[in-house]
């Protein structure tokens, strides 16, 4: 697994994606409140200066991936013409090119956010207030499409977990719950019923928990473009990237399992977990290997996509196959 | 068509109507140019040629012809390709009815063969650039997932239609057996686009327009087909 802050990334290790480290290096002479100017004078400024002071804070991210810290040599990032130009967000069409094409007037500001359900505080944010009291932390991270192919992606956000505290769960809270924006004058894939709109994901709440459970609002050091769920999504690196839902305006707390969406549309295909198996097949297609994209050959997928130390312990005593 | 072929099925045409007959006949003396076949030939050419060539230009020399995913985006354009070349092949029949252009018989072959090689294209591509001649997780494939089975069962019953298709090879079968044979066309058309279908994720609308198509196709014959029933003549 791989957590770094800021600090922690050498220019060695980043490969050749010449924008980032132009960044990083602008970043390192002129700190924080270069980026936030970079930013622009957007909601996300202020929260993007957070990025390099939560570098200072590195230790105090729970233990579960720093021993994991040094990048494995064949885990280069994904340029980031490739991570913003071929996506699946059916919300704006289904070809992978679709999204970078249709998103480009979505308009992400302003922005609302609701936090429901089970919660001693439930409440609705301006987005910029929701993000404003955590810092941005770097996460690179292996992404697992359902599909067959992977990323490695430099994300910019915030553990679920800081938000679930803030909220307060009751006792009876076991399901987190994160919705997509429903917009059809803007999404012109919703205009189409391919899915069942809007969006829905769901994880049980020790799952969101989990350290490596974030909330994104950026990559690559910038602002989370369009295409990849501006402006906030949720990333879960271990399970299959569908889990992850984009463009987030609600994040409800229940009791029972909620309704997924790729579960209610296909669920013989698409189970709840969705966790990163290679043993266990898409009953159409196998997910034994993957292609990194931008690598000629399939490379073995790993249990959990790698980070079974981290996360297989959420799912001692349960049959995977049985729980795709 | 074979040139046999071809005459059986003018003999059938030209004994409808005498008028049909004189159209059919003034028909048959356009003659297309000389060039124009190995124009067609060319064309035909240019999706393969333009997918090879980006395809080794993206990982050779980092271009992004095809995409971030240049393999896989490989393999649905030669599928593809092969779908509608067979369109194509079975386009020119009810094509050359309903016009009278008789000369579009000599390309039909041609676009059939091309649809072989797409298919052939198409197959190379999944066995050896995507699985790399990986023959343990080909297999496998081939047995568990079963828009895989079909694709390349398609792919086998294309094999027979090919290697028959030569002038010796007609006269050899005769016309109607040649005839009877070549009607697997028909099942090909059925499991590409099921092969098409299953692959998708969600989406179907680009598999259900290649079914429609090919409806329309199979449509034209069955109406064609019940017409000379009630003539009381059996050819199809």
């Amino acid at each position: 697994m791989l957590i770094r802050k800021g600090s922690d990334v050498r220019a060695s290790e980043i490969t050749d994606e010449k924008d980032y480290m132009d960044r990083r290096r602008f970043l390192g002479r002129v700190g924080g409140i270069g980026l936030a100017a970079l930013a622009g004078p957007t909601l996300l400024g202020a929260s993007l200066a957070g990025c390099d002071a939560s570098a200072a804070r590195a230790d105090s991210m729970s233990g579960a991936g720093s021993e994991a810290g040094d990048a494995p040599p064949d885990d280069k990032l994904t340029p980031y013409e490739d991570v913003t130009t071929y996506n699946n967000f059916y919300e704006f069409g289904t070809d992978k090119s679709d999204p970078a094409a249709n998103a480009k007037s979505f308009r992400t500001e302003p922005w609302t956010l609701e936090v429901a359900g089970l919660v001693a505080k439930p409440a609705k944010y301006h987005l910029e207030d929701f993000i404003r009291p955590y810092a941005l932390e770097e996460r690179i991270y292996r992404h697992r499409c359902v599909e067959g192919w992977s990323m490695v992606i430099p994300w910019l956000g915030f553990p679920m977990a800081s938000v679930i505290k803030a909220a307060e769960p009751l006792s009876s809270a076991k399901y987190i719950q994160l919705t997509t924006l429903l917009d059809p004058k803007q999404m012109p894939g919703q205009r189409r019923r391919i899915l069942d709109w809007p969006y829905t994901e769901a994880l049980r709440l020790d799952e969101a928990m989990n350290p490596l459970a974030i909330f994104a609002v950026g990559l690559y050091g910038k602002m989370l473009p369009n295409q990849n769920g501006a402006p906030l999504r949720h990333v879960i690196p271990w399970k299959y990237g569908f889990k992850g839902a984009k463009s987030i305006v609600k994040i409800t707390f229940t009791e029972r399992q909620p309704a997924t969406t790729w579960n209610v549309a296909a669920p013989n295909e698409y189970g709840f977990y969705a966790n990163v198996n290679p043993e266990v097949d898409h009953p159409r297609w196998s997910q034994a290997k993957e292609r990194r994209i931008g690598e000629f050959r399939r490379r073995p997928t790993l249990m959990f996509n790698g980070y079974g130390d981290q996360v297989a312990s959420l799912y001692s005593g349960m049959d995977l196959r049985k729980n795709y | 068509m074979s040139e046999a072929a071809v005459r059986t099925q003018r003999g059938a045409d030209a004994a409808r109507t005498p008028d049909a007959s004189t159209q059919r006949h003034r028909a048959r003396t356009v003659r297309p140019p000389r060039w124009l076949k190995p124009l067609l030939f060319a064309l035909c050419l240019v999706p393969a040629a333009w997918v090879i060539w980006a395809l080794y230009s993206d990982f050779a020399r980092v271009t992004s012809y095809l995409g971030a995913n240049p393999i896989t985006e490989a393999e649905h354009f030669t599928g593809k390709w092969t779908l509608r070349f067979l369109i194509v092949t079975l386009a020119t029949t009810p094509l050359r009815r309903l016009t009278g252009w008789n000369w579009l018989a000599r390309y039909r072959r041609m676009f059939g063969l091309f649809a072989f090689f797409y298919a052939a294209l198409h197959l190379s591509m999944y066995v050896g650039v995507d699985m790399g001649f990986d023959f343990g997780d080909i297999g496998h494939d081939i047995v568990k997932h079963p828009y895989i089975t079909i694709g390349m069962t398609a792919f086998l019953l294309l094999i027979p239609l090919a290697v028959t298709s030569t002038n010796a090879m007609v006269r050899r079968l005769g016309g109607a057996r040649w005839r009877s044979l070549h009607r697997l066309v028909y099942v090909v058309a059925v499991l590409g686009v099921i092969h098409f279908w299953w692959a998708v994720k969600k989406d179907i609308t680009e598999p259900l327009i290649y079914a429609l198509v090919f409806g329309a196709l199979f449509g034209a014959r069955i109406i064609w087909l019940a017409g000379a029933r009630r003539t009381g003549r059996t050819s199809s």
